[in-house]
C-alpha cells in the first residue's frame, strides 16, 4: 500500500519534471504574448504609450481600405490556391500509387523536391525566372502560347498569379507525400474486387481513394489554409505586396504596420488576431464538414 | 500478389475488355497522359534549381533576359559575392542557429512529449489537449508582443532572441509523445527494478532505443530553423549576425539586383538542405509525415 503511494507520488513529480521545461517555455512566450496581443488590440496610440480605446481598432478596420485589401487578397490565395495544390498533389499520389507505373522514385523524388527549398531561396528564384524579359516569358512567346511578353511582377492580377503559381509549386510534393502515405494503406483488394467488377478507374478515385483519404485532406487543408493565412516571406520577396497592394496578406500588413511605418502595436495587435480568428473558424469549419460527410 | 494476378486473369469481364482493341487503345491513351502530366510536373519542379545553377554561371543581364544557358560568370560571381558580404560569417550565422536550436527543441520538446506519454499525472490530458489547440496559433500574432518582450529584456540583435521562443515546439512535443507510444514499456520496468532513475532511463534507456524518432526530428527542426526568416528579418538588425536567408533576400531586393551573384548566394541557402535529403530521403519523408501517424 506505501509501495503503491510512493509510485503514484514519483509519477506526479516525474511527469511534471519532464514537462516543465517546456512548459515554462510555452508560457513564456506563447501564452502570455498571446494574452498580451489581446489586450494590446483594444488599446491605442503610437509606440509604447498605450491608451485604452475599447472598439476603436475594430471600427478602424472596417474603415481601412488597405486592411480590407489583404482580407481580400488572402482569401483569393486560399481559395483559388489551396484547392489547386491539393488537387494536382491527389491527382499524383494517385498515379505514383500504381505500383507497375514505371519511374515512380524518380518522379516521386523529382516532384518532392521544391519541399527542400526555404522559402526566401525559391521566392528569388521565382522573381528572376518571371523577369519582364526572363526566361518563362521566352519560354511562353517561343511555344507561341502568348504574343506579347507578360508583365508578371509588374502587373496586379499576373503578380497574384505568379504568387499561388510560387506557392503550388512549393507546397504539392508535400501534400502528395502525405496521400501516398495515407493510399499505401488502403488495402490493394478493395481496388481490385473493384476493378473486377469493372468499376472504371475515375469511380475507383472517387468512390475508394477518396473517402479512404478524408482523415489526410482534412489535415492537408487544414495546415494549408493555416499555412495561406499567414502568408508572409514569398510575398515580402516576390512583390513586397505590391504592385499597388494587389498581393499584400495580412501578415504582410501587421508586418509593414510595426515596423515600417510609425509603429501602432495597438492596431497591429487587431489586424493580427483577425488571423487568430479566421484560424479558428476555419479549421471549425472544415472540421464540420468532414464531419458531415461521413 | 500472384492470387491477385490469377483472379484478374480468370475474371471473364476483364478479358473480354483485354481482347476488345478499343478498350486496349483508350488504356495506352490513359497511361500515354499519366506519363506526360508526371513527365511535366517533373520537370517543372526541377526546372528551378537548374535555372538556379545555370544563373550562377551568367551575369545579372544574361539571368534577367532568361539565358537558359551556362555562361562563364560563375567565378566572377563567387569572387563578387565573397567580397560583397563575409560569407563564412553569414554561413557560420545560420549553421550556428540552426545547430544550437535544433539540439535545444530536441533536449526540451523530447522531454516533454516522453514526459506526457510516460507518467499519468493529474491533468496531463487537459494540458495536452491545450497545446494541440495552441498549435494553430499564428505566428503573426505572437511577433509584436515577442518584440516589445526581446527589447524590453535587451535581447535585440542577440540569438537568444531567436532561440527562446522557438525551443519548446508543440508540433516536436507531439511528434514525441506519439512516437513514445511505440516504446517497450517493459524496457522502462526492467531498468526501474534495476535502480535506474527517471533521468538515467530518459537517457540511457529511451534515447538509444528511439534513434530513428530523434533522426526524423532532427530534419524537420533543422530545416525550419536553417531556413527562418520572418523573425530573424525582425530581431538581427546588424550585419554581423545576419544569417544566409536575410542575406540573400537583402541581395534581391536592391533595385539593380546582381542575379548571378545572388544565385551563388541562392545555392549555398539551399546545398545544406539538399545534402541532407539526398543523403536520409527515407528519414526525410518519416520525419515529415511524423505528425500523421
Amino acid at each position: 500500500m506505501a509501495a503503491q503511494t510512493k509510485l503514484e507520488r514519483s509519477e506526479q513529480i516525474n511527469g511534471w519534471l519532464f514537462v516543465m521545461p517546456a512548459l515554462v517555455l510555452l508560457g513564456l512566450f506563447m501564452v502570455y504574448p498571446i494574452v498580451w496581443s489581446l489586450w494590446m488590440s483594444f488599446q491605442t496610440g503610437r509606440g509604447m504609450n498605450f491608451s485604452f480605446g475599447g472598439f476603436a481598432n475594430i471600427v478602424r478596420l472596417t474603415q481601412d481600405p488597405i486592411f480590407l485589401r489583404a482580407l481580400g487578397n488572402t482569401f483569393t490565395f486560399l481559395i483559388i490556391q489551396v484547392p489547386i495544390m491539393l488537387v494536382l498533389a491527389l491527382l499524383f499520389a494517385t498515379a505514383l500509387n500504381d505500383t507497375r507505373l514505371w519511374g515512380r522514385g524518380f518522379f516521386r523524388t523529382a516532384i518532392f523536391l521544391p519541399c527542400i527549398t526555404s522559402l526566401v531561396a525559391y521566392s528569388i528564384l521565382f522573381k528572376s525566372m518571371f523577369a519582364n524579359d526572363g526566361v518563362i516569358n521566352d519560354f511562353l512567346l517561343a511555344s507561341g502560347l502568348i504574343a506579347d511578353p507578360i508583365p508578371w511582377l509588374g502587373d496586379p492580377f499576373w503578380a497574384k498569379v505568379v504568387v499561388i503559381s510560387a506557392i503550388t509549386w512549393r507546397w504539392t510534393g508535400y501534400n502528395m507525400i502525405f496521400y501516398l502515405a495515407a493510399m499505401q494503406n488502403i488495402d490493394r483488394s478493395i481496388y481490385e474486387a473493384a476493378r473486377i467488377d469493372g468499376v472504371p478507374a475515375w469511380a475507383r478515385f472517387w468512390y475508394i481513394t477518396v473517402p479512404m483519404l478524408k482523415p489526410v485532406i482534412l489535415f492537408t487543408s487544414v495546415i494549408s489554409t493555416i499555412g495561406t493565412l499567414q502568408l508572409f516571406d514569398e510575398v515580402n520577396v516576390l512583390t513586397l505586396g505590391g504592385p499597388s497592394d494587389s498581393t499584400l496578406t495580412l501578415s504582410l500588413y501587421i508586418y509593414n504596420l510595426t515596423f515600417k511605418f510609425m509603429p501602432n502595436f495597438g492596431y497591429a495587435s487587431t489586424v493580427s488576431y483577425v488571423i487568430v480568428v479566421l484560424v479558428g473558424i476555419l479549421s471549425f469549419l472544415q472540421f464540420l464538414v468532414a464531419r458531415d460527410r461521413r | 500478389m500472384s492470387t491477385l494476378d490469377q483472379a484478374t486473369e480468370l475474371s471473364p469481364a476483364i478479358a473480354a475488355r483485354r481482347s476488345n482493341p478499343s478498350f486496349n487503345l483508350l488504356a495506352l491513351v490513359s497511361r500515354g497522359l499519366v506519363y506526360l502530366l508526371l513527365s511535366i510536373a517533373a520537370f517543372v519542379s526541377i526546372f528551378p534549381f537548374i535555372w538556379m545553377f545555370v544563373s550562377s554561371t551568367n551575369t545579372a543581364a544574361d539571368v534577367l533576359t532568361g539565358k537558359a544557358t551556362l555562361g562563364n560568370a560563375l567565378w566572377a560571381n563567387i569572387v563578387t559575392f565573397f567580397t560583397t558580404v563575409d560569407a563564412p560569417r553569414i554561413f557560420w550565422n545560420s549553421a550556428f542557429l540552426a545547430i544550437v536550436g535544433t539540439v535545444l527543441t530536441l533536449i526540451i520538446s523530447s522531454l516533454a512529449g516522453y514526459g506526457f506519454e510516460m507518467f499519468k499525472s493529474r491533468f496531463r490530458e487537459k494540458i495536452f489537449g491545450a497545446l494541440l489547440l495552441m498549435l494553430s496559433i499564428p505566428f503573426a500574432a505572437l511577433m509584436i508582443p515577442l518584440f516589445i518582450m526581446m527589447a524590453n529584456l535587451k535581447l535585440i540583435n542577440t540569438y537568444a532572441a531567436i532561440l527562446l521562443p522557438a525551443i519548446a515546439s508543440i508540433f516536436i512535443i507531439f511528434y514525441f509523445r506519439q512516437a513514445t507510444k511505440a516504446f517497450p514499456s517493459e524496457l522502462r520496468d526492467a531498468a526501474r527494478i534495476d535502480g535506474l532513475k527517471e533521468w538515467q532511463i530518459f537517457l540511457y534507456v529511451y534515447l538509444p532505443v528511439m534513434r530513428s524518432t530523434y533522426a526524423a526530428a532532427i530534419i524537420i527542426v533543422f530545416m525550419a530553423n536553417w531556413n527562418n526568416y520572418l523573425w530573424p528579418l525582425i530581431v538581427l538588425q546588424t550585419n554581423e549576425q545576419k544569417t544566409i536567408t536575410l542575406v540573400i533576400q537583402s541581395l534581391s531586393s536592391a533595385y539593380y539586383p546582381e542575379w548571378g551573384v545572388i544565385m551563388v548566394g541562392t545555392i549555398l541557402a539551399t546545398l545544406p538542405t539538399l545534402l541532407i535529403f539526398f543523403v536520409l530521403q527515407r528519414r526525410f519523408v518519416e520525419g515529415m509525415l511524423g505528425a500523421v501517424k
